[in-house]
């Protein structure tokens, strides 16, 4: 518990009851409606299975989920298995790729004087409040077989002249580190922000070198932001829809494709809920890893 | 500290590059005579003449601002509520509501969006009406804006002195008027944050809309996305160069908004 909520709040009070029911109420109950009760709808059709024209039916099988391990009807089918995984892979390499640009980006912007700092830290913004759907799609024309970015790749020998970028691998993996370096970028500045930096002084004159100052120094002082930085990457990049509909291929099926193609192609509602369940899981465990190392010190701001 | 050295200064020149590459290919091909393809073929401005005629872009740019003043309206007025009322009383299962707040943040937007989608058609099975449209369309961003606002509200709340509150009371304030005179116009920067925040989060998004509108509802992300997947044309590219002029200006102006206060 919060250490400001217990100061300010006495359940004894009369009236307090009231109070909460008010201001705390309206919110409690809307996202008790519409998200609590939509994601336990979610886990309950996870569990039935699809009849023959689309339409959901019991009886309650595990048999969506032996499918998502890989056990389906036909025999061991690594389908799944492999989208989780890819997802997964992809996931943290985004986050691993952002946190490799955005830590030179972060102290870049740290060490301005203060009149270009402001604008430095506007660029990153403007991003950040753009649309996505709209930076993702014009890598589609930054990539294409015409394009001078795709003619400079070529020219440097890599793939075949005429052929476009996309969709590939690589192009999802382009399309992902863009549109969230700013979600990294941004908890991790702050961090660097409010380093102390007296104590990287006292570290040189012990007789430390660069790396060994950033190790013992100042890496301890950025790990909230590395921390915050690396789940509103990670998590969210796992199960993206947009960025590998638009930029990858059927080989770069990831989670949040296969969710899409079971409510809306396949139209097999209760396998597509235990894909979307998988997702669910992943964001929870997130939440309870970064509690549990948060304990004892109240709500984090992790926005 | 120093001032950035070299190599920090060009990693930095490349990457900003690399954040902006996007945004500008989009603004300049929406100036580009060739109706396919992404050769340059010269500069023209009829694009934006076509988007001005194309009644459909104007019917989805409607949607949109209709969904997303409603929705950050209705979520601006309950999320700062719900920010207020987790940092100062306490219910029954507030801990773990505390945490729950979270997961619409980290969420994939397809896992919301199916989820919704689902509910929607099972409210409609047992209860009939709740078309999706309009209605569904605000619902659903409320949902995810809700978590948003009340987490920028209450960090705002946790900073606050709790001596201004308690000499307010000490002046025979009540509850309410403490409320309306003191702790609002405290937190209203966190309250301006937190509406900003819902209205782009409301404006930016694709996956939840497409899910849970209707044939009737399309919003500029939806059309954008339909657009796209026939083929990018220049007046697509004309319509997203003016939403991201749009969040340029907007961004700028809460930047300069937040200047002009702090030197004042």
């Amino acid at each position: 518990m919060n250490d400001n909520t217990s100061k300010n709040a006495s359940p004894a009070r009369p009236g307090m009851r009231l109070r909460a029911g008010i201001t705390s109420g309206p919110g409690v109950i809307w996202l008790t409606v519409l998200l609590l009760l939509p994601l336990g709808a979610l886990a309950v059709i996870s569990f039935l299975s699809r009849g023959d024209y689309g339409e959901t039916q019991l009886p309650f099988t595990g048999e969506n989920y032996q499918r998502l391990l890989g056990f389906g009807l036909l025999g061991f089918d690594p389908l799944y298995p492999v989208i989780l995984l890819r997802s997964l892979l992809l996931g943290a390499g985004t986050a691993a790729a952002c946190l490799a640009c955005g830590l030179p980006l972060a102290f870049f912007i740290a060490g301005l004087a203060p009149r270009y700092k402001t604008t430095a830290l506007t660029l990153v913004v403007i991003p950040f409040w753009t649309n996505l759907l709209i930076r993702t799609y014009a890598w589609q024309i930054l990539l294409a077989p015409e394009s001078w970015v795709t003619r400079a790749v070529h020219a440097l020998g890599i793939g075949t002249a005429g052929d476009a970028l996309y969709p590939s691998t690589t192009a999802v993996a382009i399309g992902m580190i863009c549109d969230y370096l700013p979600f990294l970028v941004l908890p991790l500045y702050a961090s660097v922000e409010k380093i102390d930096w007296s104590l990287a002084e006292a570290a040189m004159d012990l007789g430390a070198d660069g790396l060994r100052v950033f190790r013992h120094a100042l890496l301890p002082q950025i790990m909230p932001g590395i921390s915050a930085g690396i789940i509103l990457v990670f998590l969210p990049a796992t199960g993206q829809f947009i960025i590998p509909d638009l930029l990858g291929g059927a080989k770069t099926v990831m989670l949040g494709n296969a969710i899409e193609q079971q409510f809306l192609q396949s139209r097999d509602w209760p396998f597509g809920s235990a894909v979307a369940l998988v997702a669910l899981a992943l964001v929870l465990t997130g939440i309870w890893i970064y509690a549990w190392k948060n304990r004892g010190q109240g709500q984090p701001d992790l926005l | 500290m120093k001032q950035p050295n070299l190599i920090l200064r060009l990693i930095a020149t490349v990457l900003y590059l690399f954040l902006y590459a996007p945004l500008a290919v989009v603004i300049v091909y929406s100036f580009n005579t060739a109706r396919f393809g992404a050769g340059w073929h010269g500069f023209t401005t009829q694009w934006y003449a076509t988007l001005w005629a194309n009644d459909q872009a104007l019917a989805a740019t409607k949607n949109t601002l209709i969904v997303g003043v409603a929705s950050t309206v209705i979520a601006t007025l309950v999320g700062t509520l719900l920010g207020y009322g987790l940092n100062r009383f306490q219910f029954p299962g507030q801990r773990w509501f505390q945490w729950f707040l979270y997961v619409p943040v980290f969420l994939p937007d397809i896992v919301l969006a199916v989820a919704l989608l689902l509910f929607y058609t099972l409210a409609q099975k047992c209860f009939g009406g709740l078309e999706r449209g309009l209605l569904t369309l605000i619902l659903a961003h409320v949902t995810f804006q809700i978590p948003f606002v009340a987490i920028v509200v209450r960090s705002r709340l946790v900073g606050l002195d709790p001596a201004l509150e308690e000499a307010a009371g000490d002046l025979g304030a009540n509850a309410w008027q403490t409320f309306r005179w003191v702790t609002l116009p405290l937190i209203f920067p966190g309250v301006l944050a937190g509406a900003m925040l819902a209205f782009t989060l409301s404006l930016d998004d694709f996956v939840v809309s497409f899910f849970t509108s209707g044939p009737g509802s399309t919003t500029l992300p939806i059309l954008i996305y339909s657009s796209v997947k026939r083929g990018i044309t220049p007046d697509i590219n004309a319509l997203s160069t003016l939403i991201v002029l749009a969040s340029v200006t907007g961004t700028l102006l809460i930047t300069w908004l937040q200047r002009s206060r702090k030197t004042t």
